[in-house]
């Protein structure tokens, strides 16, 4: 995540290893670049999203990576790639 | 109590303009909806203002006349709709009937505008390079709908008019033959008219008030992607082939790729259009379709999330004009619906055409193609 390597227990998702881990926001707004993190947890709110091997708008509260994912915070809205 | 001179049944843009442009005209108008105000189709589209997708003919005209009464009448409301004349733009990869087709509506009066291929890339820089063919329309605009309808109701309002959300028109009380109360399911509403802008239910409602009218629903789903960067695409843009869908009447599910951004980033992929009647239950073919086509125009779309889709259900009459103006059958009972995908657009006209016609004013676009006594729709 941003470059720093996690060990992450098996079934736990992003944002769970992530609050863990002692961290509360990975993600800016788009119009006033205002940290966000997980506000719903159940996958309604698209609130705490991260960039996960390139690709934007991935729900953290949702995505149990695998291993070697390459997680990175988001800023604003971003295009794949 | 003061009673009202004309009764609204059906609070969706349509609904809400005729309320508008009566209440304008100095007439006190109520507007009931079985619903909330502006939650059924209004509430299920992309707020399309176009005339890029209309051949020549009367619906054209009405589009041009609504395309020049939309920003007076917003001036006029004073609120913020999320106007935005971004201009449209489409692209044929194929076959290019669509340039012929400019041409023809160039001749009624729209300004369209054949451009090539690289000037196209100059307006979407994402689009995808197969385009061989192009054609600006600088007029085609943007709103958003349950904003407008909300605007428009609350000038109703301003007027001395009532809004009655929740209030279920049952049918007509007459006198003399003629419209004397609206029968509701909470009483009566005594009236001197009443306009049915029930939008793909105006069928229903239209029969149970002794007068029936042909309107069909025609369901249409769209795509709501994650907010993007702005300007990934900046104007409306569809592929050549949403034309003739708009126009088909065929019942088979029907795609064509329509792509824009919104106010807040997410861009709404559509259309597809399936008469299934009411059924309202997501065929996963449909979502499939729009989203390979939308890819096959942008393909940075590719990557890009979805977060949801909705759909809704568009009034369509069997020959695909809208129904505007007296029933022949009842004095006092008016019809204003069967504008399929293109009433938010055309709601400014149809709302002033209706008032128009109510308190016997010159129309200013003829009123005769929408008469409700045509082939088809007056059963």
């Amino acid at each position: 995540m941003d470059g720093e390597p996690f060990d992450v227990p098996e079934g736990r998702t992003i944002a769970a290893a992530l609050i863990a881990a002692g961290r509360v926001s990975w993600r800016t707004t788009r119009a006033g670049g205002r940290p966000r993190g997980v506000f719903c947890g159940i996958g309604v709110c698209f609130d705490c999203l991260v960039v996960v091997n390139g690709v934007p708008d991935v729900r953290a509260c949702q995505r149990v990576p695998a291993d070697g994912d390459v997680v990175r915070s988001q800023r604003g809205a971003e295009l794949p790639g | 109590m003061r009673y009202p001179d004309v009764v609204v049944v059906g609070a969706g843009v349509i609904g809400a303009a005729c309320a508008e442009a009566l209440s304008a005209a100095g007439l006190r108008v109520t507007v009931l909806d079985r619903g909330p105000l502006g939650a059924g189709t209004s509430a299920a589209g992309e707020g399309n203002v176009l005339v890029s997708d209309k051949e020549p003919g009367p619906e054209l005209d009405l589009a041009l006349a609504s395309l020049g009464r939309w920003p007076d009448l917003l001036a006029e409301l004073g609120a913020d709709v999320e106007w935005d004349p971004k201009g449209g733009l489409v692209v044929a990869t194929g076959d290019t009937a669509l340039t012929a087709f400019a041409e023809a509506q160039r001749a009624a009066g729209v300004d369209a505008r054949p451009i090539t291929p690289a000037e196209a890339f100059d307006l979407e820089p994402h689009l995808t390079r197969a385009v061989v063919a192009a054609v600006h329309y600088p007029q085609d605009a943007q709103l958003q709908p349950v904003l407008v309808t909300k605007a428009l109701l609350a000038a109703v309002r301003r007027r001395g008019g009532t809004l009655r959300p929740g209030v279920r028109a049952l049918g007509v009380r007459l006198a003399n033959g003629a419209v004397a109360a609206v029968r509701t399911d909470d009483g009566d509403v005594p009236c001197g008219a009443v306009v049915i802008a029930c939008g793909p239910w105006s069928g229903e409602v239209s029969t149970a008030f002794g007068a029936p009218i042909t309107v069909l629903p025609r369901r249409g789903v769209i795509l709501v992607t994650a907010p993007l960067p702005p300007g990934t695409v900046r104007h409306k843009v569809y592929d050549a082939d949403y034309v003739g869908a708009v126009a088909s009447g065929d019942a088979d599910l029907q795609v064509s790729t329509v792509v824009e951004s919104t106010a807040g980033g997410t861009v709404l992929i559509g259309s597809s259009r399936e008469r299934v009647g009411f059924d309202a239950s997501l065929r996963v073919e449909v979502p499939r379709a729009l989203a390979r086509r939308a890819v096959g125009l942008f393909p940075v779309l590719a990557d890009v999330q979805v977060l949801r889709a909705y759909g809704g259900f568009r009034p369509y009459a069997p020959d695909h004009l809208p129904v505007i103006g007296p029933d022949p059958r009842c004095p006092g009972l008016w019809h204003a619906t069967g504008h399929e995908g293109a009433g938010i657009g055309l709601a400014a006209a149809t709302g002033r055409l209706l008032a128009e016609l109510v308190t016997g004013v010159e129309p200013h676009v003829d009123a005769r193609p929408f008469r409700v006594d045509r082939p088809g729709v007056c059963a």
